[in-house]
Formats: C-alpha cells, structure tokens, sequence
C-alpha cells in the first residue's frame, strides 16, 4: 500500500525558546544568517487575558498564548475561528510540584487555582478564553513524541476535515526533585497556522510516516535543544521554513516511526 | 463522517470488570459508591473503587497503579487477544492508539514524594517518571503490551480526554495513515483528584446524585474502556456497534465551570447529529455527562433541552460509576454500546427527585426498548466538550 500522504500550507510561525525570542528573531538565526547566541528563554505576560486569570497563569501557559497568538499574528489569521492543537510533554512542572508537595505534608488542602491549572489542557483552555476560540481543541501528549503527535493531529484536521488549525507545541521544565526525573532545560514553544488552500503560504508541508532516522541540527548548541526539549524536535523543519529552500526534512517520532516532510 | 465499525469493546469499572459484570450490574442497578477508603484519603467522600486492581503484575518499565488497571482492563472480554488478531490482520504499524487520561500514573509521585530524601530532597531511586507520571504513559503502556506500532497519543483534556479520541482516530483513518485504532481511556484513583475537586468544593459527601434537586457534587470513580475502530466491512452482524457522528467544541468562558447556558455543549451535540447525518428525533437515548453538580447538570439539561428537547429518555450512570474523569468517555461510550445491544437504558441511580428546574425525560428506573441511535456527552475543565453518536449497524 503507498504510504498516506498529509499536506498543508504553513501560514504562519511562533516560536520561543533559549535564544530565539520569536520567529522573526529566530528565523535568520535558523536560516544560518545570523548566529545562534545561547541565552534563557523569557516568557511573556499573556496581555490577552483577563486580569483576574493572568494572573494565576504558569510557565507553559505563558509560553503557549505567547506562540500561540505569534502564529496567528503572523498568518493574519483570526484566532477565535480557528480549531486548535495542544501538544506537550507534560502540565506545569511548578504547580505539579506544589501539588505533590502539599499532598505530602501534613496539611493536605489545595489551593483550587492550583488544582485547575493540574490538568493538561490548562493552556488550551486559557487559550480559548483569551482567544474566545470556540472551535474544537485537541489536547496531546507523547512525551519526546509530543511534537510529532500534534503535527500528525493537526495534518490530518487539514486534510480530513478541510479546516484551518492552530498548531501549539510547548514544554518548560521542571523544579527539582522532578527535574532530575524529567530534565526539560529550559522552555521552548512552536506555534504553526497550518491550512488546507495556499493563500499566500510561507510553504506548502507534505507529510508521510518514515522508518528513517531524524535529521539533527549543524549548529551545536541548537541540537542539545532538539535533543533535550520535546517540542524543539520540530527544530529541523522550522530550518527548512526559515531559509525558504525546498527539500526533505526527517523530524523525530515515536521509537521506531518518524515523520519525513517535503517542504516546497 | 463515513461511520466507522466499533469491532470489539470492553470496560472495566466499580460495576463490573467485563461487560457481563457491568450489564449484570446495571440490570440491578448496582452502585459502585462506597465511603472513600482509598490509600491514606481522610475525606468525608464516596468513591467507585476498581477491586483487584494492585494484584496486578505490569512490567516494571510501566509499573503503576494506572496501568494496573489497563491491564486488568485489557484482560477482559477477549481484548487482548481480539487486538493482536487485528494488529495480525492489518499489521502492527497499521493501528493506531489513542487513549484518554486526566492524571496517569500521578499516584506514585504522590507517594514518592513522601519519601523525599531529608538532606537533598531527591525523590527515591527506584521513582520511574516516563512509564508512571507521564501522562503518555497508559498509550505507551498498551503500544508495547499489545505490540502495536502505529501512531500513538494520549489525549488529556480533562473529563472529555477519552470521548476525543474517537475524533483523533477517526480523523487518522480517514486521512488513510492506519487502518484501525485501538481508543478508550484509563484513570484511576489519586490524591491531587480527591483532594483537587474537595478544594472547588464540588465533591458530596453522599454518593452523587446527578439531576437531583439537592444535587451537590461528584463521586469520584475510576475505570478502563477500550474499544477497536475499524472501516465498516461490506457485511456487519445488525447488532454491531458503528460511531456515527462526533462533535467537538470549546467553551472559552471559564477554566472550571462551564457556560451557564451549555452553549458549548449545544455545539458540540449539533455538530455530532451534523456529522451522522441525524435529525434530534432520531436520537433514541442520551447517556449524560451528569457529574452531580449544581452548575454542572444545570448547563447540560439547558444544552440538551435547546437542541434535543424535553423527551429523549436521558440518564447518568455516574450514580453507578462514580466520575472516571480522563476514562468518563470511554466508559459511558461502553454503556451506550451495552444500552444499543441489549436494548436497556440505564437507570440514573441515587437521584429521588429530579430537579424540575432541569426539562429532561431523566430516567430513574431502567427501560428496556429497541435502541438504534444513541448521544453520549463529555464535558470537561477548561471547557472542553466532546459528543459522540453511537449507533446498531441494523
């Protein structure tokens, strides 16, 4: 049986991550026109929420809204009507932290704000309500996988139901003593407006599952972030959206299953 | 959508591991909600507890309490055996999994957590992140358990988690990548949970009594549901199971309460009934999300009343289960499946009186009848809301 093939055209990127503040910081550096300076991602206050809700918001809430509404910036896109991917290896490392940490001492009350931002989908429901996104959201998780699973999620709303999505993947780490359980280095999110019709299109994505090995990144620095950040597996294709040369690009997967892209 | 044949499905919960157990169990309207016992919980709370869940032996790489119950889940009714007989059929990479959880192995972290090392802080050394915590661990789990090798994902959006995976694997069929998909979801009992939803206040102290005029909160419950998806055959038994239509949508108005008005869930039962290609008149029975809580079952009887009207006979069986939260879906998709063939719709148990604030046909004794089409809803935080149509295949 030939392989299914997914296609879409990428309207519009977001990204943030350990030196790369935003896709048009981050592009030329991705692109080898500028080069890769190493320092700690910064993770912005989501403006677009209310007051009241901004401020119970952590890290991987931040860091998703900020790429999330990026994307749709950049695609000239109207976020309130667009269907939404959520990917992610995991919830926010500081409140499960906090969690854990109370249900272990003596005194076992929660704090409700702690308990609601717990669940995984906490981004994609901030995201709506900032967003006032009404569309479906899918919410995903593949631990290193994570990033492969919601581009696979999102290609197919695409090619199936003819939709334009919202693709957000995110990951920040966590406090010790998860983070030695789980080291994630520091945060890092991707954003794409991914669309079925190719008004004006940074690239047109043709995906198939592939046996063959993920490409890695030639500048050093760049390739611990995609081998140590789930959602920087994304990492070689955005190179390939950045210097706008068409080509083949393997990213990583599941153990034995990888997603080869032609980008054109 | 092109219906898609439910080939083999099985649940496991406080009524019953196994299908038989759990139409015996509804049959005779047997609760699963005892006084809450679980671990080292002092809540004054009721609880539908799997039994025999930590006799379990899984492989130590994805040993926790959550994948205990996976596996005592996939023990039942044949699954097993009837997953490896597809995956031989199609090919392991031709089956996908996707599989819902709200909490995952969070259990041992709880616990590990208690025995932090007192100088460093370090967290014991046998504390297995990636095949307990992990939220993808219970599709990592059953991938290898079961030897597939297609596309695998958790979804984990809260108490709608295991009704998306039907649009997740639908979607991924369509688009040709897999033949079939193994879907259903796992969760289990936990501290962050119980004392979580104690917090919001929105747990009784009774066993939950959805629709109830003196409703007043959920009981937490725990299960596994699995079921197979596959293309429709040429020829299919009558009383196969096919997923006709599925709608997915989004509230954007609040991180732990829904619309007041349900407007998320009417466009979520509006764009499944679009997908099937159905007429409200067409829906024999409504399994509801029915959680217990005021503004939980006030939201829905709105929603379903704009869309479907006052008469379908509509029940929780949550009075029976207890919440599953990240398994609610897979399990109430079970139900619905077990109401299509044996033409029973379940009682809503524990309710008396129902609210007459809420116009809907809430059953409180079981009723036997022909069923073709039935609607099961999943609501969950974060306004994530997920209807499914389940329907007999003659």
């Amino acid at each position: 049986m030939p392989a299914a093939q997914l296609s879409a055209y990428v309207r519009g990127v977001g990204l943030l991550g350990p030196g790369l503040d935003n896709w048009a910081n981050g592009a030329p550096i991705l692109a080898g026109r500028s080069p890769y300076v190493h320092k700690p991602a910064v993770l912005p206050t989501p403006a677009a929420l209310p007051a009241a809700e901004r401020r119970r918001t952590g890290a991987v809430v931040k860091l998703a809204l900020a790429v999330g509404f990026e994307a749709v910036t950049n695609a000239d896109a109207n976020a309130a009507e667009l269907p939404t991917v959520f990917t992610a290896s995991g919830t926010d490392g500081t409140n499960c932290h906090e969690i854990c940490a109370t249900l272990a001492s003596s005194d076992r009350q929660l704090s409700p704000t702690r308990f609601h931002n717990s669940v995984h989908n906490a981004a994609s429901g901030y995201w709506s309500i900032a967003a006032h996104a009404t569309p479906t959201s899918s919410v995903l998780c593949a631990s290193d996988a994570s990033f492969g699973a919601g581009l696979l999620e999102a290609l197919t709303q695409v090619t199936v139901d003819r939709t334009p999505v919202l693709l957000i993947a995110y990951d920040a780490g966590y406090p010790e003593p998860l983070n030695s359980a789980r080291p994630i280095p520091d945060a890092f999110g991707v954003a794409l407006v991914l669309a079925p019709s190719a008004d004006s299109p940074l690239a047109q994505i043709r995906a198939t599952l592939s046996s063959d090995a993920a490409d890695t990144m030639a500048e050093a620095q760049l390739e611990v972030l995609r081998a140590s950040i789930p959602s920087a597996r994304s990492l070689p294709l955005l190179c390939k959206l950045a210097s706008k040369q068409p080509g083949r690009v393997v990213i990583d997967y599941l153990e034995s299953l990888r997603i080869a892209i032609e980008v054109s | 959508m092109t219906p898609l044949l439910i080939s083999h499905f099985t649940a496991t919960s406080g009524i019953g591991r196994g299908l038989r157990e759990m139409l015996s169990s509804i049959e005779n309207k047997r609760s699963a909600l005892a006084p809450c016992r679980f671990e080292t919980v002092k809540l004054d709370t009721y609880v539908g507890q799997v039994q025999g869940v930590d006799e379990q032996r899984v492989v130590a790489q994805f040993d926790c309490r959550n994948n205990r119950l996976a596996q005592l889940g996939l023990a039942q009714d044949g699954f097993k055996a009837a997953t490896e007989e597809l995956a031989g059929r199609l090919g392991p990479k031709r089956v996908g999994v996707f599989l819902g959880t709200s909490t995952s192995g969070i259990l041992e972290t709880e616990i590990a957590y208690r025995h932090r090392d007192p100088e460093t802080g370090a967290l014991p050394a046998d504390f297995n992140f990636r095949g307990a915590h992990d939220t993808f661990s219970v599709a990592d789990f059953a991938r290898h358990y079961l030897g597939l090798e297609g596309p695998t994902v958790v979804v984990s959006s809260a108490c709608s988690s295991s009704a998306k995976v039907f649009g997740s694997a639908r979607r991924m069929i369509e688009a040709g990548l897999i033949d079939a998909a193994l879907v259903g979801g796992v969760d289990s009992l936990c501290l962050t949970t119980l004392y979580g939803f104690h917090s919001l206040q929105l747990v009784s102290s009774q066993p939950c009594r959805p629709f109830d005029v003196s409703r007043d909160g959920i009981s937490i419950g725990e299960a596994a549901a699995f079921a197979l998806l596959e293309r429709v055959p040429s020829s299919v038994d009558s009383n196969s199971i096919l997923l006709l239509g599925i709608g997915e949508s989004s509230d954007a108005y609040h991180m732990s309460s829904p619309h007041p008005e349900g407007l998320g869930a009417q466009a979520a039962m509006t764009q499944a009934l679009t997908t099937a290609g159905l007429q409200p008149a067409d829906i024999d029975y409504i399994n509801l999300h029915g959680t217990g809580t005021p503004s939980n079952d006030n939201a829905e009887a709105r929603a379903v009343n704009a869309i479907l009207g006052s008469s379908v006979p509509s029940s929780s069986t949550k009075g029976a289960t207890g919440h599953a939260l990240g398994a609610a879906g897979g399990i109430e998709a079970v139900i619905c499946g077990i109401a299509l063939q044996h033409g029973l719709m379940p009682a809503g148990l524990n309710t008396r009186s129902v609210d007459p604030a809420l116009d809907v046909n809430y059953l409180l004794e079981n009723r036997r009848g022909v069923l073709n089409r039935v609607m099961s809803n999943s609501f969950g935080f974060g306004g994530s809301n997920c209807s499914l149509i389940l329907g007999r295949a003659g």
